[in-house]
């Protein structure tokens, strides 16, 4: 059982396969007739938002209805939550009501950590900050495991702004746990303080490192890390370290290209790169939700799994046929 | 495992074939012949006796008859008590709208099983019927549920378990009755263990083998 | 005579270069003998150590402006319950201490409470801004003997050298607070608040969305929180000693943290500046593998850094670069520090823990009484810990009557503890207002006793006098 999904760093091998196999059950789900089957019946999930992102926040909402579970937003982003005030009587306040799981997305580093001190739902994070975005990188592993048969072995280079990436931390850890070789590629200037310790080799040129690649993971560099001088202008950054179609062809037969989105195209990837047959873009947004119901699956059974107290439970439970 | 006090074999690998091939005979008749026919085996024994059946009625009828299997693990209605379990896969091997679907089981216990089954398959259409066969039926049903077709009636006490033994995952057709001290039962049963008793008549030592 | 005798205590007097057991006498506001027979009440204090009055050259009191975190009756309730007879508040209140009535009014309520003496550090800038030089000479007239816009930097090169050379009308003391905003303060530029991101800053993380939040490191890289280069200490001490240099300026550097910082002042001192520093107890015990947590308790300026800076600044305080241990004490309300890491303010509690933290992690194992104690690593004998926590610091900031010698004639600013005794550390049990203590929980060895301000208790038996 996962206590809370707050870090890539926390999680075996084994952990990761179960929620990877998990996931590949649950997929089959969407396709059904009736796309929702009565798993969480009962279960309350909260999405507590103090950072917009409606990609993230839908996603987790469809995993969890999937599963039958009670879903509240609790957008925090604009109210004087979002300026720290009252995070912690949030936190209270959703405890007292007994959610079951918080999702929670904040622009703060350890703020879902943060968050496990004072309530005892489960929580799950959906990034934060620099720091982590582990359905992020679970998603992709699974895009990776599924359209590539497997990870260990592989080849993955992850490009561009690794220093503000929560997901690149989240998916350099999820490859190297399971077994891939990474190279971080980038300007010095966006890779993070002491990238040595990282355990991934790094490079500063792109085309070297394409033809050894199996998976190119391209990050989104924002625009407003050009004006504060990490790299000189987007035309330079495209030229030295963008995708484009010409790159694409340099990548080995079978390779394949992804990106957490949302894309600036014409910086980190070009359209037609962006569309190419060999974009995982699209997947990964589809795996999303089989990867997030997995993780809702595997962290909510049980007592365990449930923060509020129900009266009688337990002198009138039922029998288990098992 | 922890060798219980006594085991006896109700029903030999002979038996089970008789059985398997009488329940065959009952699906055809009752719903005058194999066309819409949809047999589903529960995960995890109901799926080779699925085939089986699937195969004695190719074989009666001389038409390719499929079976599909049916994880029932996220309709159980103990998730909120004992925690996840691994998920299986489900695979129809038709779509179900119109159809007779028939659940394939090892053991009919207390239906809870059975009234999952029933909640998935309707998840994936809506059958014209769904029907329940079972190797054996031990009594002790906790739900308005009976089976249609039946291999051996077997009636026990809760203290016993019953296992079902199959060529395909045990090596060997058998069924065997056994009861064991409660201890060494919860041994074998950790998953009936962890839900924990619910009455005083019914003691981990009623489960048969997960 | 009207007065009392302290009996059987090891008065170790780093100024008066004594460590044995003697008898003290005091008479009113003074000591009137040391090592002679017993003079009016006979108060046993056997087992225990007698030393000079301890003396925090950086403390912030919050009064006026955020009395919900401290008050200077609060503040030097819990300074008199930690063994202090005089502390130096930093100048980031609100109004900041930037004029002669801050001043007056700090002093004046130090003066009602009566838990110890309280000398206040007035603004080098006006408003802390780092422009215009605030008004030091009437300051000055008040006593005023250091100036720092703690907290805050003063950014520009040019207004730091014309402090130096303005302040020498007094031969007073510039502090500059040692951190380049520029590797820190992140885009958005300064601090919202007056405070900024220091450790006076009682308000609000300040400065920009990437504003340092911790070491910058392996652990800063990993945890995905702004980086604290220890360039930024180095790079601003640096050009302060260069600046103070052929000055004659005398200048002082507070809560030094990285070994950069350390072997910098120890250069300066070889070569004869007139430059202080002083390091405090967090800073020679905890390192940023506490930030795992994302505790903001652990959140300070200048940040918890490396085992290896750790080293350094405790050689640094073994070699004498180093001349005090200063608390920094910075209290917040449970409130402020109970936020987001990001949002959290920076600053610790120090007054009430900084002899106890001293004695556990930085002195040998002396013999007293019976029992051994010390810390596993000794760097300091149990007079040079007091010579940094009293003697020095007093002398550095001209504070006359306070770290000794203990003598006759002299004032009896007196701090009485038990060594060996070990406590664990309580929050909710302190003098502070507030309660962010990074060594609650912690158990430490070495307890106050009493505290005498002037012969007479201010904490006695360890409990308010």
């Amino acid at each position: 059982m996962i206590p809370h999904l707050l870090s890539m760093q926390d999680l075996s091998v084994d952990q990761i396969t179960a929620i990877l196999d998990t996931a590949e059950t649950l997929k089959e789900i969407a396709l059904r007739p009736i796309a929702k089957v009565p798993t969480l019946r009962g279960r309350t999930v909260c999405n507590l938002f103090f950072e917009d992102s409606t990609r993230t926040r839908i996603s987790f909402e469809i995993a969890a209805k999937r599963l039958s579970a009670d879903v509240i937003n609790f957008s925090a982003k604009g109210s004087s939550v979002s300026k720290g005030e009252g995070f912690k009587d949030t936190a209270l306040t959703l405890q007292a009501m007994g959610v079951d799981a918080i999702v929670v997305r904040h622009a703060a580093s350890g703020a879902p950590q943060q968050l496990t001190r004072w309530v005892d739902a489960k929580v799950l994070n959906a990034g934060d900050g620099w720091h982590q975005h582990p359905t992020q990188g679970l998603l992709d592993l699974f895009t990776i495991r599924e359209r590539l048969g497997h990870i260990e072995g592989l080849r993955a280079a992850v490009v561009g702004d690794v220093f503000h990436s929560r997901v690149a931390r989240s998916v350099v850890q999820g490859l190297l746990t399971m077994g891939a070789e990474v190279t971080i590629v980038g300007p010095p200037t966006l890779l993070p303080p002491r990238v040595d310790t990282w355990g991934t080799a790094v490079s500063h040129d792109l085309d070297a490192v394409l033809p050894k690649t199996d998976v190119l993971y391209l990050l989104r560099v924002q625009q407003e890390r050009m004006g504060e001088q990490f790299f000189p202008s987007s035309r330079e950054y495209a030229r030295i370290w963008g995708v484009d179609r010409d790159r694409l062809a340099r990548l080995p037969e079978g390779a394949v290209v992804m990106h957490p989105g949302p894309m600036n195209r014409g910086v980190e990837v070009t359209a037609d790169a962006a569309d190419a047959p060999n974009s995982m873009i699209q997947l990964q947004v589809t795996n999303g939700i089989a990867v997030r119901m997995s993780c809702l699956y595997l962290m909510l059974g049980g007592e365990d799994g449930r923060a509020a107290d129900v009266g009688g439970r337990g002198s009138n439970s039922e029998r288990v046929e098992a | 495992m922890t060798a219980p006090i006594s085991a006896t074999v109700v029903l030999a690998d002979s038996d089970v074939a008789r059985a398997l091939k009488r329940m065959a005979h009952e699906i055809l008749e009752r719903n005058k012949g194999p066309d819409r026919l949809v047999l589903m085996g529960i995960r995890t024994r109901g799926i080779p006796l699925a085939r089986r059946l699937a195969r004695q009625i190719s074989e009666i009828e001389a038409v390719e008859v499929a079976a599909g299997s049916l994880d029932v693990t996220l309709y159980r209605d103990d998730y909120a008590r004992t925690g996840p379990r691994p998920l299986g896969q489900t695979s129809f091997p038709a779509e179900v709208d119109g159809k007779v679907v028939v659940l394939v089981d090892d053991v009919l216990y207390t239906g809870r099983t059975i009234r999952a089954a029933m909640d998935a398959v309707m998840d994936y259409g809506r059958p014209q019927a769904i029907q329940l066969a079972v190797l054996v039926d031990r009594g002790h049903r906790e739900l308005p549920i009976r089976a249609d077709y039946v291999g051996k009636n077997l009636p026990t006490s809760s203290e016993q378990e019953v296992r079902v033994h199959l060529a395909e995952s045990d090596g060997v057709d058998e069924v065997v009755v056994a009861t064991a001290p409660a201890s060494a039962a919860s041994a074998t049963t950790p998953l009936a263990t962890a839900a924990g008793p619910t009455r005083p008549t019914s003691p981990a030592t009623a489960r048969r083998r997960a | 005579m009207s007065g009392f005798t302290l009996t059987g205590a090891r008065v170790v007097d780093p100024a008066g270069g004594r460590d044995e057991v003697a008898n003290v006498s005091i008479d009113g506001e003074i000591v009137v003998a040391v090592g002679g027979q017993v003079q009016g009440t006979r108060v046993d204090a056997d087992g225990l150590v007698l030393a000079p009055g301890l003396v925090d050259l950086h403390v912030h009191l919050r009064e006026p402006g955020r009395e919900d975190a401290e008050t200077v009756e609060s503040g030097t309730a819990a300074a008199a319950a930690g063994g202090f007879t005089a502390v130096c508040p930093m100048a980031n209140t609100d109004p900041v201490c930037d004029h002669a009535g801050v001043v007056e009014q700090v002093s004046r309520l130090a003066r009602e409470a009566g838990h110890c003496d309280v000398y206040p550090i007035g603004a080098i800038t006006r408003g802390l801004r780092g422009e215009e030089l605030a008004e030091m000479g009437a300051m000055a007239a008040q006593g005023v003997r250091c100036f720092s816009d703690d907290g805050m930097p003063v950014r520009s090169a040019q207004v730091m050298r014309r402090a130096l050379e303005y302040a020498r009308t007094w031969d007073a003391i510039i502090c500059n607070h040692a951190e380049e905003a520029a590797l820190t303060w992140g885009e958005g530029g300064r601090g919202a608040t007056a405070g900024g991101r220091g450790s006076g800053g009682a308000a609000g993380g300040g400065g920009g969305a990437d504003a340092a939040q911790m070491n910058e490191g392996e652990l800063s890289s990993l945890l995905g929180l702004a980086g604290w280069p220890h360039e930024a200490e180095e790079v601003m001490v640096a050009r302060d000693l260069i600046l103070a240099r052929g000055r004659g300026a005398r200048l002082h550097v507070p809560h030094v943290s990285t070994a950069g910082a350390v072997d910098l002042i120890r250069d300066a001192k070889a070569r004869g500046a007139r430059v202080t520093a002083e390091a405090a107890p967090h800073h020679f015990t905890l390192v940023d593998e506490l930030v795992t947590s994302y505790d903001p308790v652990y959140k300070v300026n200048p940040p918890l850094r490396t085992k290896d800076d750790v080293e350094a600044v405790r050689r640094g305080l073994a070699d004498g670069t180093i001349d005090a241990i200063a608390t920094d004490h910075a209290p917040h309300p449970p409130e402020q520090k109970e936020q987001e890491w990001a949002h959290a303010p920076c600053g610790m509690l120090g007054l009430e823990t900084a002899l106890a933290v001293t004695l556990t992690q930085l002195v040998g194992a002396e013999p007293v009484g019976t029992e051994l104690v010390g810390a596993e690593r000794p760097v300091l004998t149990l007079s040079q810990a007091l010579a940094a926590l009293s003697t020095n610091p007093a002398r550095s900031r001209d504070i006359g009557g306070h770290g000794g010698p203990i003598q006759p004639g002299g004032p009896a600013n007196l701090v009485l503890f038990d060594p060996a005794q070990r406590w664990t550390v309580d929050e909710r049990a302190l003098h502070s207002r507030s309660r962010n203590t990074p060594f609650a929980g912690t158990q430490l060895r070495g307890r106050v006793v009493s505290t005498l301000l002037r012969g007479r208790f201010t904490f006695r038996d360890g409990a308010l006098a």
